[in-house]
């Protein structure tokens, strides 16, 4: 096959020494025939690589969910039981982080839904060349910037001093005091993880045609019943990959509590990383499986909104 | 054509998210040039002196091992996660599905479990920890957002081309130099670059991974930790504004003129949206 | 007479030559007999404030050993990262007195020869073997400072000063009081439980039966709705102080003095009670890969004028009593503050950091362990 297809191209006349050429047409044509080599071949390092170092390490962890560790020495005692998560289901103080952390996932991802959207179709469909280019390096720059000065810039526009209240004051409205709170791991959760909401909904709103609107105009249908029934629905994919994002990083996170919530802020994230501190891995990898399971049941749910195809 | 009010009000509203987005930046750098080493408001005295005293051997050890940990992890993340994205995208078989859902793994799931499964391992097999274990917990996230990138470019692109250019004669070198890679090139591109910035600023995988070295983000971290040079962090921030605007304003400059910036930001997009990115 | 001479001569180098001791040959119970030469570097776990340019920067310039600082705020995280990586990331750390037995018994640290550092003869005698590093005459450590966890205070916004912990448990300061993220703050209030209710009999704040344990928890949690946060980093109190978010609270003189020098106006108090404190020993790891530079910085840190540095930068007593005067010359009347060369009754007042273990002194076996102090810290944040 290799020898007719360098006859078809006229190349019987080139100078035989030219081995590699031949080598290579034949190994382009054994994956050819064989798809399922170059598949292997080309999924076997990167699956290689993520079963055995990460998702062996994983299992290895939750295994450890299931162990005890000895009281003075912290070591970890292989002893078989569910003492960890017989805690976690008892205690009420970690359903209520649980449910914090939950909540305020869900509180971020619907801000950042609600700030993103307008600015991405402004972006998508209103604004010229010159100025989307602009909005966009204005909203990419900022990922840029370190995430935990960003936090603490927050810490201290919120301070009891801070330039918020020092604002409020100096137009007469009494003081905001949102500093060390709930309410500022909210802020700041939705400040840091703006840019990776606008980027897919941006994404999404501007796949769509114009066809498709001018379609529905002919159709009869106004503005809010075009955006109600043709945007929305094709932007909602966009929508959800980006809530992957901000769900997903603020479900997990512990820096942006530690340093900027208050005496009830703590996260799942908190307690699992001073678990960690005090050696108590067994109860650190039980109480890490609940962001697991969480996010498990969101990707499903994502996959089926058709997030998945977005991205 | 939306309504003019509409399109007012929503111009105003992006205005406001970009002031939003843009306030504490601007904080940030004022900051850098407070005179007290403790941040407080209003500010009480201007200078210029932590931008000398911030360019220690420490920092620079820091950034230097930031760079290389980042030019590695997206150089292991570019040949895995590409690769993968290729096996995922052309091929059918047994268990497709579930293959995509692991590699989206390292970043939907928290970041500290990411970090202490490592971390355990790392104990468990005696493995010192080392700039090569912080490379192995970056480049976890990092193969992701490469792979979801090189993957939603590739659905894009019409498999019949790598066929055509075999029925003409390519070899397998000749296709991928000729027809692949042109195709790929700007996905790869975006998906290197936000692999590296990822990796740069990671904190929580890195805090488990790293030995004693510091990355930036834990230079940073223990420089908040320490509260005496604090205006220090805000020199590094602004430093770190400085230089990723430069190369991106003038990259979109050069876009600009050639209509290109439209497919850029296609590519960045997906770049990101496809990647659950873990700033942290 | 010559020939016996050159017989005694001989006998004599011979003997000689033999206790010459080379670089890090150990003597019988395999400690160093000397300290080697330098290796170039030197990882830290330490203290925020343990290791300021100004002590190390001459360190480094005397033996070549460029330290490597990584902080921790707890105890918790020392032992964490001592055992990260088979225990040879770090060299040293600065343990106190809650960490200390715990890394013994984990054999995260090794033995050291006290011999070798010439400072250590002059410390005082409560610090020379204390228990919290020296087991069955073996030493795992050398003292370095010790100083007490303070009372700090707004001037403008509390009044009259407070005199007592009770100031903290005071409704008056609800959300701006701000104590410690750390399960050891349970012996805290279990220390102004043992003067506030003494029906509960408490003697040691850190062996408490469940009776006593459940009083303190409960005291904790009644003063929970009070706190504004609980400081993690030293720089979160540093913070909530200077910018108005709290105005009383437990902390170390470290902030006292970083807040003084950014001219805000606090002022610490050690209450009449007493206050639970800190010993620090610098230990060194059981697998460090640089131990003459180890050994170097331990010598380096209990010189006089070392002592002294730290202990005026940091607020904190120094374990060398010839720090004393030294200290007043560089800052007058700051041994006194820091009660250098203080009395043994003023040591004795300090309720040091230790591990609580469920052996009480009492020969009892029914006082809460380290885990369930750290279980009832997370479920008491909420």
């Amino acid at each position: 096959m290799a020898a007719s297809l360098d006859a078809a191209q006229g190349l019987s006349h080139r100078p035989p020494g030219r081995p590699s050429r031949a080598a290579r047409l034949r190994l382009s044509g054994l994956f050819w025939r064989h798809p399922w080599a170059k598949a292997l071949l080309l999924l076997a390092p990167p699956l290689l690589a993520f079963v055995f170092v990460y998702l062996a390490s994983l299992v290895a962890l939750f295994i450890s969910s299931f162990w005890t560790i000895d009281p003075f020495t912290s070591e970890v005692r292989h002893i078989w039981n569910v003492d960890n998560y017989r805690t976690l289901w008892q205690s009420s103080a970690y359903h209520s982080i649980a449910l914090r952390t939950i909540g305020i996932a869900a509180a971020v991802t619907l801000t950042d839904a609600i700030l993103a959207f307008p600015l991405g179709y402004f972006m998508a469909r209103i604004a010229g060349g010159r100025s989307r280019a602009f909005i966009f390096v204005a909203v990419l720059l900022p990922l840029w910037s370190s995430y935990l000065i960003r936090v603490y810039i927050w810490r201290l526009i919120l301070d009891h001093n801070g330039v918020l209240n020092w604002t409020l004051r100096k137009v007469g409205l009494p003081a905001a005091n949102i500093g060390y709170s709930n309410w500022a791991v909210w802020l700041i959760f939705a400040y840091v993880w703006l840019p990776f909401m606008v980027l897919p909904v941006y994404g999404a709103l501007e796949r769509i045609p114009e066809s498709f609107i001018e379609a529905s105009r002919d159709l009869g249908a106004g503005g809010v019943t075009t955006f109600r029934r043709v945007i929305l629905p094709l932007a909602l994919p966009g929508v959800v990959a980006g809530s992957i994002f901000t769900f997903s990083l603020t479900l997990g996170d512990y820096v942006t509590p530690l340093l900027a919530g208050g005496a009830s802020s703590q996260f799942i994230g908190n307690v699992v990383y001073d678990s960690i501190g005090s050696q108590q891995i067994p109860f650190a990898a039980a109480f890490a499986a609940v962001p697991l399971a969480v996010m498990g049941v969101y990707l499903l749910i994502a996959r089926k909104l058709g997030a998945f195809e977005a991205l | 054509m939306e309504q003019r009010a509409t399109r007012i009000a929503l111009g105003v509203w992006s205005a406001l998210v970009v002031l939003f987005l843009w306030l504490p930046l601007a904080l940030i750098i004022l900051y850098a040039f407070n005179k007290s080493n403790v941040q407080s408001w209003p500010i009480p005295a201007y200078t210029t002196h932590w931008f000398r005293a911030a360019w220690t051997s420490e920092v620079q050890t820091s950034l230097w091992l930031s760079v290389r940990v980042g030019l590695i992890a997206t150089g292991i993340a570019l040949v895995l996660g590409s690769a993968a994205a290729f096996g995922v995208a052309r091929f059918r078989f047994f268990g497709r599905e579930a293959v995509s859902f692991l590699l989206v793994l390292p970043i939907a799931l928290p970041g500290i479990v990411t970090g202490i499964a490592l971390n355990s391992a790392f104990v468990a097999g005696s493995i010192n920890l080392s700039m090569w274990t912080i490379v192995v917990g970056h480049a976890t996230f990092c193969v992701v957002v490469v792979y979801n990138n090189v993957l939603a470019r590739l659905r894009r692109a019409s498999p019949s081309l790598i066929e055509a250019s075999q029925d003409l004669g390519a070899d397998g070198w000749q296709t991928f130099r000729f027809v692949v890679w042109p195709v790929l090139s700007t996905a790869l591109v975006a998906g290197g670059l936000l692999a590296f910035a990822l990796s740069f600023d990671e904190v929580i995988v890195t805090t488990f991974t790293a030995g004693s070295q510091n990355t930036i983000p834990l230079l940073i971290l223990g420089y908040i930790r320490l509260g005496q040079q604090l205006p220090v962090v805000n020199v590094i921030a602004f430093t770190m504004i400085v230089f990723t605007a430069v190369p991106v304003l003038l990259a979109q400059r050069l876009m600009r003129d050639t209509g290109v910036l439209r497919r850029t930001a296609g590519n960045v997009t997906e770049a990101v949206e496809s990647a659950q990115i873990t700033a942290v | 007479m010559t020939r016996i001479k050159r017989g005694h001569v001989l006998l004599a180098a011979m003997a000689a030559a033999l206790c010459v001791p080379a670089a890090g040959i150990s003597s019988g119970n395999g400690l160093p007999t000397s300290i080697g030469k330098g290796e170039g570097q030197l990882n830290l776990i330490a203290w925020e404030g343990y290791t300021q340019p100004q002590w190390v920067k001459p360190f480094q310039k005397a033996t070549g050993c460029q330290v490597h600082a990584k902080y921790a705020g707890s105890s918790d995280e020392m032992v964490t990262l001592m055992r990260q990586g088979g225990g040879s990331q770090y060299d040293g750390v600065s343990a106190s007195g809650d960490a200390s037995l715990r890394l013994i018994y984990g054999h995260d640290v090794q033995p050291v020869n006290p011999n070798l550092i010439p400072d250590w003869k002059n410390f005082i005698p409560a610090l020379k073997s204390p228990p919290h590093n020296t087991v069955k005459g073996v030493h795992y450590g050398i003292s370095l400072q010790w100083g007490p966890n303070t009372l700090l205070y707004n001037t403008k916004d509390v009044k009259p000063a407070p005199t007592s912990w009770s100031v903290i448990y005071n409704p008056k300061y609800k959300g701006k009081i701000t104590v410690p993220d750390n399960p050891i703050q349970i012996a805290d209030a279990a220390l102004y439980l043992s003067k506030a209710q003494p029906s509960l009999k408490i003697t040691d704040p850190y062996e408490l039966n469940s009776t006593q344990f459940n009083a303190a928890v409960k005291l904790l949690s009644q003063q929970k709705p009070l706190i504004k946060k609980y400081w993690a980093l030293a720089s979160d109190e540093i913070d909530l102080f200077k910018n108005g978010d709290a105005v009383v609270g437990a902390s170390w003189p470290y902030q006292t003095n970083t807040l003084i020098a950014a001219k805000a106006p606090v002022k610490d108090l050690i209450p009449k009670v007493g206050a639970t404190g800190w010993a620090d020993t610098w230990m060194m790891s059981a697998h460090a890969k640089h131990p003459n530079c180890m050994y170097k910085w331990m010598a380096w840190v209990s010189t006089p004028k070392v002592q002294a540095q730290q202990a005026i930068y940091f607020g904190e007593t120094p374990a060398n009593p010839k720090a004393c005067s030294i200290m007043n010359k560089l800052s007058p009347g700051s041994a006194a503050q820091y009660h250098c060369g203080a009395s043994a009754s003023y040591f004795k007042s300090i309720k040091f950091w230790k591990t609580p273990v469920a052996a009480c002194g009492n020969g009892q076996n029914d006082c809460m362990d380290y885990t369930k102090w750290q279980q009832a810290w997370t479920q008491l944040k909420g």
